[in-house]
This record gives structure tokens, C-alpha cells and sequence, in this order.
């Protein structure tokens, strides 16, 4: 039978020849990860079931991302439970703050996740390391409790939907700009309980950074897992820092898919997705005056290395309008140290932005830039949800990270070739 | 298991961050996050809510985020089921992990609205909507996901095969 790379994958993973879609498996995982919001929650359920050890304390990986450092004496429980969790099972990968990152930028860039690998994480955007050619999935801490313990988790067999992407990038289009746009064309349930394939002449030659992205936000149109093949973007990403051997699969020719939806990226313009759902997407020039208050370049969506070039390249010698706070938070401390070296954060300063640790604080309306009643940000971040960056009166818009540094210098929503910028 | 509730009818996409918003994850406490349980999508339904009380919605319940906090919130706020068009795939696994019942059923919703009386017939899959006299066919579970129910949960059928496993050794 002919199978997806994601059928190929599960099947690899539960000891089966071939899996189909709907079939329910039991399957091993090659890593379980969890944070410090999902964590303690696992950690409890994990204790209640009365395990002992976790199955592998190398596949175990465990990063204290979202309320670090910690904002108050709650958060700084729930991360404290973390660590005393980690040191008393011995955890390998552990990564106290200073040391780590969002998890999501951090796993592939230590090298822990690698390609036909099958990963489970206690947060929605594991699918991230779809990117690899993985498969990868986000569940609750009860799952992930449940993995830490046996190594396994039972999983339904997704069907898939291929997203052929063809033709040249219009300038300042991005990853985020093409997964905006699909979520925009399909909804955010478009692909509920689905894989999504990422394919076509485009993706070919898309850097690893815009297929992070890409995978990212799967999850925003409903699906299980977002995955993309490997080539040599892929190998040339993952050979010196992969910690484990790795396999590398494609889909077979005769593979059965839900749907095929194809997309001419020439006709893809950078996309603003508008409160209150990521799929309420318009093109940027069809946004009129929306002025803002906030802009927030980072997450594990787009505070990758590319993601803080392409935002310097805006900023660099321009002023960050004074009715604007710009927050920009690089997801690892390797990003951090890379930006520095490259005089990107030099920029940002120069600019007038604030530069965080790193941290997933303002994109779940943690801390770190939380918005009062009425406020509105430009972010790039995955979710807009009532709510999601503070009051529930208050709003978010998406937009990639050259989108959102030039809506920080206009202080409105507009883009870097209204500041007379070409790229 | 057969109750008889009022219905809470939410529309589509009610995202986990409206469930339980991100500023109150700090605490994993069930009886806390239960006091902000909806709060953003109708503040009514905190206050207002009793216990056994149904939450009917459209498509993708609980989309977004992979907090267990959601459905620990709805639990804990002592709704007694979650009838839906459809949900959102990591909610609907953290539900049933959870021991929260959750019901597909599209007729269901376009026949319910909010205030309605339900009796809920959780072993036939039976919805009544009592203040129209309809009553309704839901998807049943499939009895790979009734054992995890049967057992209380996913922690305690792990427990259950542990237990079945070290009595062997």
C-alpha cells in the first residue's frame, strides 16, 4: 500500500507494515517534552499513577519556557516543580533559564529532534518539528504523563491534506505569509484532526527557519501534525546537530489524500490575519489605517534567527514610532548570542524596541507585554484570540516579522515599502 | 450516566484561551480556574452556571492551546457534558483523559438553544431537548476510548495495567 510520509512514520513507530487512515495504534515516541505550564500537571499525573522512573531520561526533555523567568511566586512554583522533577529523574535535557529557550526553537536547534522521528509535547506547536520530517503532535499532560511513563501513546491515523505551493515570493513574503494565507483559504478547522503535507517547487527551496514557521501553525488550521519532506536544506540543518541517527522519509507516489489544495505564492502578498481568529487574513495592502499601540517580534513562531534579520533590515537606522512599544525576544539564548554578534540587537536599541529573554510570556498574555483594555498589537505570533495578549478588550493582528517592525516604525499596520524600502 | 440540566449554548470556535484565558495559568488549583471558566466568551455563564449544567457549541470546541486547564476549568465547574458539532483534537483527548464527556452531534446543537432544559442519556448517545420534546442521536464512543472512560480516566487504566503488570513479575 502506498503510504504518506506521516502513515510511514506511525507505522514505523507502532511495529505495523502499513497504517491507514482513522486506524487506532499504539505507537513508541522518541520524545516527550513538556513546559512549565503543562509540566506540573503531568509531573502530578505522572506521580498519581504511581511510576517510578520516566521510561528514558534522555527522551524526556523538559524547558521551563513560558512564565520564565518566572512573574511571580505561582510561576515560580510550577518551575521549581520542574526542576526538582528533573534532577530527582536524573533528565538529561533539562534548560534552566539563561540556558535554553522556547522549547519549540530550541529542540531542533540542540539537535533532539531529528528527521522520521515520531514526538509528543505537552503544547499545541510541537508540531514545529514537523519541519524535520517528523511527525509531531501536541497533547494535554495527561497524554504526555502517560508517555513519560511507558514510552508510548495511542494515536488515530490522520488522513492528510497536500498544500502544493508553486511560483517565485513576492518581496517580504515569508513562511508566515504563506501559512497565514492557506489558514485564510481553508479556516481554522480546515484541517481538523488532519495532516498537512507542505510541498512544491516553493517550499524546495525555502530556508529551515520559514518551514518552522510553516509547521508552527498547523495546529491554527486544526491539524495534528504539519510535515514537510527532506532535502538538502533539511540535511544540511540537521547533520552536525543531530544527537541520534536519522531516517528519512517521502511520501510514496500513489499516497491517498483528503485533499490537494495548491496555492500560486507569485499572487501571495504579505498577510495581516485580523482579530479575533488566525484565519481572518486580508493581503497588507488591503489594510487600512489600523494604529497600534504594541508590536511583538519573537515566539516560537518567528524569533528565529531569519525572523530577526528580516525585522533589523527595517528597523536598522529608523526610529520606533513614539506611540509604539516594540518588544522583540529572541527564542534561544544561541539566537540571542548570534543576534548580537551579527549587530542586530544593536539595531533594535538604536531603534528604540526593548529586547527580552526569551521567553513565550506576550504571546499567551503572560508577562513581558501584557495589553490593558482597548490596546492593540501587531505580532508575530500565532494566536489572536479574544484576549490572548491581555484584556479581553483588547486585540491582536498577525504579520510576519518585517511586517510588524515596519508597523512599529509607522505606528500603524502598513509595510517596509511604505518607508521606501526594497527587498 | 442520565442528567437533566440547562443548556449553555457557545458558538464556533470557543479557542482554549477563552476557556481559560493564559494570565490564569499560574495555578493548576481546579477550583480556581473553574472561577474563570468562560469568563472572556460570557461572563453570565461564570456566575450564573449550576452545577450539572450542559455546554452546548458549534464547530471546533476548544481549539487552540494543549492546556488541560480547559477541560480540568469545565470539570471542575461542575458541567456535567459538552455537546459540540465537532472539537478540536487535543481538547477532545485532555476531555476524555479527564473523565469529561463530550458528544458530537450537529442536529443536537441546530436543535438546542441556550436556556433550553436537556436529559442527557450518556450509555445511549440519547439527547433530550425537554422544552421542544426533540430528542437526538449522537455519535457513540468507540470502546477503545470507553475502557480509558470505564477506568476514571487515562492516569488510572495506566495504573490498572502497572498494577496488572508487577503482579505478574
Amino acid at each position: 500500500m502506498d503510504m504518506t510520509i506521516t502513515q510511514k512514520i506511525i507505522a514505523e513507530h507502532a511495529g505495523l507494515k502499513e497504517v491507514h487512515p482513522g486506524q487506532l495504534i499504539n505507537a513508541k515516541v522518541d520524545i516527550a517534552m513538556c513546559h512549565d505550564v503543562t509540566g506540573p500537571l503531568a509531573i502530578a499525573q505522572f506521580t498519581r499513577a504511581g511510576v517510578k522512573k520516566v521510561f528514558n531520561k534522555e527522551k524526556v526533555v523538559l524547558v521551563p519556557d513560558h512564565s520564565t523567568p518566572n512573574k511571580d511566586i505561582k510561576s515560580a512554583e510550577n518551575s521549581k516543580i520542574l526542576r526538582l522533577f528533573a534532577k530527582e529523574q536524573g533528565i538529561t535535557h533539562y534548560y534552566e533559564v539563561g540556558r535554553g529557550g522556547i522549547c519549540h526553537a530550541l529542540l531542533p536547534e540542540k539537535g533532539l529532534v531529528v528527521p522520521g522521528d515520531l514526538v509528543v509535547g505537552a503544547d499545541s506547536h510541537t508540531c514545529t518539528y514537523g519541519a524535520l520530517g517528523a511527525f509531531s503532535t501536541g497533547v494535554g499532560s495527561t497524554d504526555l504523563a502517560a508517555a513519560m511513563a511507558t514510552g508510548e501513546l495511542w494515536f488515530k491515523v490522520p488522513e492528510t491534506t497536500k498544500f502544493v505551493y508553486r511560483g517565485k515570493l513576492k518581496p517580504w513574503v515569508g513562511g508566515k505569509d504563506l501559512i497565514l494565507y492557506a489558514i485564510g483559504e481553508i479556516g481554522v478547522d480546515g484541517a481538523l484532526y488532519q495532516a498537512i503535507e507542505f510541498t512544491g517547487e516553493t517550499i524546495e527551496t525555502l530556508p529551515m527557519d520559514a518551514r518552522f514557521t510553516m509547521a508552527n501553525m498547523a495546529i491554527e488550521a486544526g491539524a495534528k501534525n504539519g510535515i514537510f519532506f527532506c532535502d538538502k536544506i533539511t540535511e544540511e540543518y540537521t547533520k552536525n546537530r543531530a544527537k541520534r541517527k536519522y531516517k528519512l522519509y517521502t511520501s510514496d507516489k500513489e499516497a491517498q489524500y483528503k485533499e490537494v489544495k495548491e496555492f500560486d505564492v507569485s499572487k501571495i502578498e504579505p498577510q495581516v490575519a485580523f482579530p479575533h481568529l488566525p484565519s481572518n487574513t486580508k493581503g497588507v495592502s488591503e489594510v487600512e489605517k489600523v494604529f497600534i499601540d504594541q508590536a511583538v517580534i519573537g515566539s516560537c513562531t518567528n524569533g528565529r534567527l531569519d525572523d530577526l534579520r528580516g525585522a533589523a533590515k527595517v528597523l536598522k537606522g529608523r526610529k520606533v514610532s513614539p506611540n509604539v512599544r516594540l518588544i522583540v525576544t529572541p527564542a534561544t539564548q544561541s539566537i540571542y548570542r548570534q543576534a548580537m554578534k551579527e549587530g542586530l540587537l544593536e539595531i533594535f536599541v538604536d531603534a528604540g524596541a526593548a529586547i527580552s529573554p526569551p521567553t513565550c510570556g506576550p504571546c499567551m498574555g503572560g508577562h513581558m507585554g501584557v495589553l490593558a483594555k482597548g490596546e492593540r498589537a501587531i505580532a508575530t505570533t500565532n494566536r489572536n484570540f479574544v484576549g490572548r495578549m491581555g484584556h479581553p478588550e483588547s486585540e491582536v493582528y498577525l504579520a510576519n516579522p518585517a511586517i510588524t517592525a515596519a508597523s512599529a516604525i509607522l505606528g500603524m499596520i502598513g509595510s517596509p515599502e511604505e518607508l521606501g524600502l526594497r527587498n | 450516566m442520565k442528567f437533566r440540566e440547562r443548556a449553555w449554548k457557545f458558538g464556533a470556535n470557543v479557542d482554549t484561551d477563552a476557556i481559560i484565558p493564559g494570565r490564569y495559568l499560574n495555578t493548576t488549583d481546579p477550583a480556581e480556574l473553574a472561577q474563570h471558566c468562560l469568563e472572556n466568551e460570557n461572563p453570565r455563564f461564570v456566575k450564573e452556571a449550576k452545577k450539572g449544567d450542559i455546554i452546548v457549541a458549534d464547530t471546533n470546541f476548544g481549539c487552540g492551546s494543549s492546556r488541560e486547564h480547559a477541560p480540568i476549568a469545565i470539570k471542575a465547574k461542575n458541567i456535567s457534558c459538552v455537546i459540540a458539532k465537532s472539537f478540536a483534537r487535543i481538547f477532545y483527548r485532555n476531555a476524555l483523559n479527564m473523565g469529561l464527556p463530550i458528544i458530537e452531534s450537529d442536529e443536537a446543537v441546530d436543535g438546542i438553544e441556550d436556556g433550553h432544559e436537556l436529559e442527557v442519556d450518556l450509555g445511549k448517545g440519547l439527547i433530550k431537548n425537554c422544552t421542544t420534546n426533540q430528542t437526538f442521536k449522537a455519535n457513540p464512543i468507540p470502546p477503545f476510548i470507553q475502557r480509558i472512560i470505564d477506568d476514571g480516566g487515562l492516569i488510572e487504566h495506566i495504573s490498572k495495567k502497572t498494577a496488572k503488570a508487577s503482579e505478574v513479575d
